[in-house]
């Protein structure tokens, strides 16, 4: 009978269980290309400011004067441009997201001193 | 002739993924009358063009829609390449094509979930959804992305697809067509479904054409109109022909869908059997000086880009024509003489993508 044409598929999900993953308890794998979250090698960096001048949404800032590289995560649209243009490939992409938060974050690191991260 | 009322559907309504407004006008429960309004979601994103540069704009016009989001950054990266006379590599067109295929499949497989959604049978659009995240398993792990890709460059692509994943997404596609086989058998055959979709919404193929009605629902109505068959990307070395149906209504509409997402999976596994090796990209140097048109078939249907350079980092103009914007006069002419209970399907059977209409 026609009408019953979905039955099929329905048995088999009735017996099948949940196909979505019971989160947080478990996570679902992230791949290798995934792009969660731009990092930085700061020590590495030369501060030649081209992923500010490249960056599509000006997430990314550059202070040379104070070997200082910061990020505003909600900005940044995750499209990696600023790894490719990076001359000394010290910023990398991620798979793993940023954790959420409730207004803009700035993420700041400086050189020379420990990473710190400081909220705006 | 009875009392004329007007009913306003949406901006915001059950059916509708995006915001559009008609206001229908009523005869007893017969559409006599729709007047659309749009404008909900208007960005701007042509006028950004001038803040951008022509490179910067890849990702700008990628965010034009989020379903056909490949095949937008795509259509700006094809238009800004013939202005400036670049030659892409095969493997990057090859590249450019399963993508653009697999975008096609994830978005009408998104669309029949909607529909089935739109007819109520629920159990159908979680189905529906369900094989599509297979789809988007594969755009993360090949793009990095599931909705916004960022693959799509001028110039070629920036990320290769190794041969084992190839394989892989073969694999998969194997599986996604045996579901949507079993899903396509209920769209096509189900007497409930054929309830809601046969004989509703006829446009005609004279109609059709001179609406400029354009992509499935100019196919479903008997008008032979890809662009594919044109040949560019890799589509030129493919076996192509597209999907045309005489029906012209919404269970037409839907088969031609179906069809295509066949017919998708039909190509990747040409372009992945075809593929060569070599670069994927070419370095583009310089700024663009020129105009150029450019029109690709999305899902949807044709979309034209117009791009104008002159000879600095900024463009002066980009200009995108969508299929939904094309395919509003067509809707406007199937609602009238429809039934109240029928104008969610209509509104749905153009696949209405408002995010591109308004830009």
């Amino acid at each position: 009978m026609s009408i019953l044409r979905m039955s099929k598929t329905l048995f088999k999900n009735l017996f099948h269980g949940p196909y979505t993953v019971l989160y947080p308890i478990k996570q679902k794998e992230k791949y290798v290309h995934t792009r969660g979250k731009i990092t930085i090698d700061i020590d590495d960096c030369i501060f030649c400011g081209m992923c500010d001048r490249r960056c599509p949404t000006g997430a990314i800032k550059v202070e040379k004067g104070n070997s200082a590289w910061s990020i505003e995560r909600l900005q940044c649209i995750q499209c990696s441009y600023c790894v490719e243009v990076c001359p000394k490939k010290c910023l990398k992409m991620d798979n793993q997201y940023t954790s959420p938060s409730n207004g803009k974050v700035r993420d700041e690191f400086i050189k020379c001193t420990n990473t710190q991260s400081l909220n705006e | 002739m009875g009392n004329r009322t007007i009913v306003p559907f949406g901006p915001q309504h059950p059916v509708l993924p995006e915001p559009i407004h008609l206001d229908l006008v009523l005869e007893d429960e017969i559409v006599v009358e729709a007047i659309p309004r749009i404008g909900y979601i208007h960005r701007g994103l042509e006028k950004l063009v001038e803040k951008k540069d022509y490179q910067q704009y890849t990702y700008v016009a990628e965010r034009i829609c989020g379903i056909c989001s490949f095949m937008h950054g795509m259509g700006y990266c094809m238009a800004i390449e013939n202005i400036m006379d670049v030659k892409v590599p095969e493997r990057a067109e090859f590249l450019r094509t399963i993508w653009a295929e697999l975008s096609r499949l994830h978005s009408h497989l998104l669309w029949l979930g909607l529909l089935a959604d739109g007819f109520g049978f629920e159990s159908l659009f979680m189905q529906s959804w369900k094989i599509r995240e297979q789809v988007l398993d594969i755009f993360e792990e090949t793009t990095g992305g599931r909705v916004i890709f960022s693959v799509c460059d001028i110039g070629g692509v920036r990320k290769d697809i190794s041969f084992e994943t190839l394989e892989k997404i073969k694999k998969i596609l194997t599986d996604v067509e045996n579901e949507l086989e079993e899903a396509a058998k209920v769209f096509i055959g189900d007497t409930t479904v054929k309830l809601r979709t046969k004989g509703v919404g006829v446009l005609s193929k004279q109609l059709a054409f001179d609406l400029g009605a354009v992509g499935p629902m100019a196919r479903a109505s008997g008008i032979e109109m890809d662009l594919r068959s044109q040949g560019y990307a890799a589509y030129g070395k493919l076996d192509f022909k597209p999907i045309v149906d005489h029906g012209g209504d919404s269970y037409a509409r839907t088969a031609v869908r179906i069809g295509e997402m066949f017919q998708a999976i039909n190509l990747i596994r040409q372009c992945i059997s075809l593929i060569p090796d070599g670069d994927i990209k070419v370095k583009v140097t310089g700024n663009p000086s020129g105009e150029n048109f450019m029109r690709i078939e999305q899902p949807r249907g044709e979309v034209v880009y117009y791009a104008k350079a002159n000879g600095t980092k900024y463009l002066d103009r980009v200009r995108v024509r969508t299929p939904t914007f094309a395919n509003v006069p067509a809707l406007l002419e199937t609602l009238k003489g429809c039934s109240l209970a029928d104008v969610p399907i209509l509104i749905l059977t153009i696949d209405p993508c408002i995010s591109c209409t308004e830009r």
